[in-house]
């Protein structure tokens, strides 16, 4: 357990923690929303390791953040550790039940039949009264074993929170992307008949990927909707799922810690973006990924390269 | 109840075309069975569905006794049968190593994705087991080569031995030597035969190459469109009037015995 | 029997819409097997364009057709622009590159052409009813039908039957079969399969800014509406098949007809019901009605 990267991990996670007292409190939260964020990424960068995209990744961030949201309101729950484990476990559920359709699909299919499963929350978000419309809801300010903080000390709170679940996270996944299941991710999306002609169901191991991102990305939206203290149907809308799949572009696949630092820096250059090119966010995103994949292709990380490599290699050269 | 292979009444159509048709024959453990045949005479078709690649439109096929007509390719791999293609089919941007290490990784399991989430690959027994296979099939130099950037040879190699990494009953071999120049044919068939008679392998390979036929097959099946012509050990059928018309024709009498080229 | 009908008419009018923004789609994917998700911004270049054609033309005493037919042509002329400047300009770098980096290069455009649309048309909301009151209802007992729902479906229709007869009967169309066929091919025998591109991206392109237009007269044009037409245009390419243009001519019916259903019986469901047949479709047949998955050869 004690590798090296867990040990650089540990430092990290407690210099974290320690900065946030000296940090003023936007940027304390602007913190919060970038590791919440981070689970959303390190998700996706499960999928795109096996070769996977979707487009509406948003749906299972959307769902962890309606459900704290819902609970909250509607049954009183107050508790952030409930809360937190309620939206992943939802999030996970609407990730296993859409899973058995796209766990059937690849590429171009994949990503757009995620893309079209999130709009559809949106547009039920958007259509119900009950659920707060256009508008979405408030979510009072969250517990914590009984301890329940106000202003700064909430924001340190969520802060610490947050980190605490970023960490095990990690470190979850960073055993998982070691399992068997987790190392087949390359197999997979180089040469699927081989991986069967092996003897195990690609179907079933990409489903579970599909669950284990969706919770992570239900999560992620649990701890969202926390520190914002707000839900909106924009959290399941396409740009929602376009940023997290605009950071696993650029971080890369390469490790875990990729999707802690790229959604920090994304959400840096976001803040930034806004406060000087207010109403040209969308277009600084489309421009910078452009001239990523026309002009860095190195820049998507080691994975970029693989794809072009993989065409020309399975291709059968013989049908005789 | 000796045979451990057997079908019966096998038949494949793609729409109009009958790849093959009323196939009937056992195979008993231990045997090396060669297949020849022309293309497009339904070998690979053959190898497809008694490794459940494709389902026959009709007939049956039992292993060690028990049905596994239709069944999906990864429950076949787990009862025991494996096979290799007739272009190599590897995970070209791994290593050698990790090539195997996926193989044996899965073959060690028991086929179910939790299991597999549980295990670590990075297992001292997967990489001794992997370290021992790479040595049989002579590959070990290659071990930190990436897959893409292999010699055709090797690639084959590596194909067959990720195939037996889950330690089979039975082999099917697709043109293990197709793409290989003649001097290679028989070095890796050598190295191929040796290590799958090491392990009580029953083995089915498909080969143009008569001479490789006539020295590693206990067995020959001779295919014509999509079904077998001729049945029985090398002599008897490479004897026979109908094959050398049909198959072997006047190839054997080339200089080098080479079979028609193919990919 | 009245809403029976009138699910019909209503069906009718939302599939001649879904086809118009579906073929462009489904011809790029088939010929250039690009799905392009910057389609759902021609659409949006073809709304406003026309907004901006109806401001432009109407209120001048000028005869009222001939602004619906100027709409038309604004928007056309943008998508050619549009449509030219991406695939010389950016498409043709990615070619042969992996499937979903194209997909990537394409959504990247959508959203930098996002913005394109709130620099030059600001954020507000735009609206061109003229050619829909103009165009004036007609009444069949007691149902009131919109003659410009009719002209869209006559429009739609004729598109249809455009497209099969230059696929079957045209050189460029028979060209275009073989580039589907198999492009390898194609480009051995001598066929310019970058021009093939070309015309087909700019074909497309134009398709989607004419769906724009056409239905500019109907909707409110505002922000947002390309990204619902590009998922909308995906379902109904997705039931009737990628890259097939009778699937796409099918999915269109299919959607459109029980979309008007579930409005008149129970419009909660609305937008539900357009991705349940489209899940439903491919549960049966994961790749459409019109394709089929083809086995890799082992
Ligand atoms: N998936 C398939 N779809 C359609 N036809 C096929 C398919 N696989 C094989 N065939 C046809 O079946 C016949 C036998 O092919 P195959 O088994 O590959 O021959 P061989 O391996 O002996 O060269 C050929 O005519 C081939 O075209
Ligand atoms: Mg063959």
């Amino acid at each position: 357990m004690l590798s090296r990267a867990n040990l650089i991990g540990a430092v990290l996670f407690l210099a974290a923690g320690i900065i946030g007292f000296f940090l003023p409190p936007w940027l304390v939260s602007l913190l919060t929303i970038a590791f919440a964020n981070a689970l959303v990424v390190l998700g996706l960068i499960i999928l795109w390791r096996a070769g996977l995209v979707p487009f509406g990744q948003a749906l299972y961030y959307c769902s962890g953040a309606y459900t704290v949201a819902l609970l909250a309101r509607w049954a009183g729950v107050s508790d952030a550790f409930v809360l937190l484990i309620a939206g992943g476990l939802v999030a996970g559920i609407v990730a296993f039940l859409t899973g058995f359709l796209l766990a059937r699909y690849r590429e171009i299919f994949f990503a757009m039949l995620s893309l079209a499963m999130s709009m559809i929350l949106y547009g039920v978000l958007v259509k119900t009264e009950t659920l707060g419309s256009t508008d979405g809801f408030g979510v009072d300010p969250p517990h914590f074993l009984g301890y329940a903080p106000h202003g700064d000390a909430l924001g340190f709170a969520l802060y610490w929170f947050v980190l605490v679940v970023c960490a095990i996270s990690a470190l979850v996944i960073g055993v998982y992307f070691k399992s068997v299941a987790g190392a087949l991710a390359v197999p997979i999306r180089d040469n699927e008949i081989r991986v069967e002609f092996l003897g195990i169901s690609v179907t079933r191991l990409i489903h579970m990927k599909l669950v284990i991102a969706g919770t992570l990305a239900g999560v992620g939206g649990a701890l969202a909707a926390m520190t914002i203290g707000h839900v909106d149907p924009n959290m399941s809308y396409w740009t929602t799922s376009g940023g997290f799949v605009f950071v696993t572009i650029l971080a890369g696949a390469g490790s875990v810690a990729a999707a802690f630092v790229g959604s920090l820096v994304f959400e840096i250059v976001r803040s930034f973006a806004f406060a000087v090119l207010p109403g040209f966010w969308q277009m600084t995103l489309g421009i910078v990924l452009l001239l990523t994949i026309l002009f860095l292709p190195e820049g998507l990380g080691s994975l970029a390269t693989r794809f072009r490599r993989r065409k020309p290699d399975t291709k059968p050269v013989a049908t005789s | 109840m000796s045979a451990i292979l057997s079908v019966s009444g096998l038949e494949k159509t793609f729409g109009s075309v009958v790849a093959a048709r009323d196939i009937s024959l056992d195979i008993p453990a231990q045997q090396t069975v060669g297949v020849i045949g022309a293309n497009g005479a339904g070998k690979t078709t053959f190898v497809n569905m008694i490794t459940g690649h494709l389902t026959p439109t009709k007939g049956s096929i039992h292993f060690e006794g028990k049905d596994i007509t239709g069944l999906p390719s990864r429950d076949i791999t787990q009862m025991g049968i494996s096979r290799s293609f007739q272009v190599a089919q590897v995970f070209p941007s791994l290593s050698v190593f990790d090539n195997m290490c996926a193989a044996t990784a899965i073959a060690r399991g028991d086929g179910r994705f939790i299991s597999a989430a549980l295990r670590s690959v990075h297992a001292p027994e997967i990489a001794a087991d992997v370290n021992v296979a790479i040595e049989l099939f002579q590959i070990a130099a290659y071990r930190d080569t990436l897959a893409s950037t292999l010699p055709q040879g090797i690639r084959k190699l590596l194909d067959i031995a990720m195939a037996v990494a889950g330690a089979p009953r039975v082999l099917l071999l697709d043109e293990p030597t197709s793409g290989i120049s003649i001097e290679e044919k028989f070095q890796l068939m050598d190295v191929v035969m040796s290590a799958l008679k090491a392990r009580n392998i029953t083995v089915l390979f498909v080969e143009h190459d008569m001479e490789i036929v006539e020295r590693f097959a206990d067995r020959v099946l001779a295919f014509y469109d999509g079904t077998v012509i001729a049945d029985g050990t090398p002599g008897e059928t490479l004897g026979q009037a109908r094959v050398q018309e049909l198959i072997t024709g006047a190839k054997l009498k080339l200089p080098h015995g080479e079979a028609s080229p193919h990919a | 029997m009245l809403t029976a009908f009138a699910i019909l008419t209503d069906g009718l009018a939302y599939a001649a819409y879904l086809f118009m923004v579906a073929v462009g789609l489904t011809l790029i994917f088939g010929v250039m097997k690009i799905l392009n998700v910057a389609h759902g911004s021609f659409y949006a270049f073809g709304a406003y364009g026309a907004a901006m054609a109806a401001g432009i033309y109407y209120d001048r005493g000028l005869p009222e057709a001939g602004g619906f037919l100027f709409m038309i042509l604004l928007a056309m002329a943008i998508g050619l622009v549009l449509g030219l400047i991406l695939e010389r300009g950016v498409l043709r770098f990615v070619y042969g590159r992996d499937e979903v980096i194209v997909v990537l290069v394409t959504y990247a455009v959508f959203l930098i052409l996002e913005d394109v649309i709130v620099f030059i048309w600001g954020p507000q909301s735009y609206a061109a009813y003229q050619p829909m009151v103009w165009a004036g209802n007609v009444e069949i007992g007691e149902l009131v039908l919109s003659n410009y729902d009719i002209l869209l479906v006559a429009i739609s229709a004729g598109l249809a039957l455009f497209a099969y007869w230059a696929l079957k009967f045209t050189r460029y169309g028979r060209l275009l079969t073989v580039v589907i066929f198999d492009r390898e091919t194609a480009a051995a025998f001598g066929i310019n399969v970058t021009v093939v591109y070309t015309v087909t991206f700019i074909i497309g392109a134009m398709l989607g800014a004419l769906g724009g237009a056409m239905m500019a007269p109907k909707i409110s044009i505002t922000l947002g509406i390309g990204v619902e037409v590009i998922v909308l245009a995906f379902a109904v390419v997705a039931v009737g098949g990628m890259g097939s243009i009778e699937g796409a001519l099918v999915g269109a019916l299919i959607v459109g007809i029980c979309r008007a259903a579930a409005v008149h019986l129970m419009p909660q469901i609305e937008l539900f019901v357009i991705y349940a047949v489209m899940a439903l479709v491919l549960v049966f047949r994961p790749y459409g009605l019109f394709t089929r998955a083809q086995p890799r050869k082992i």
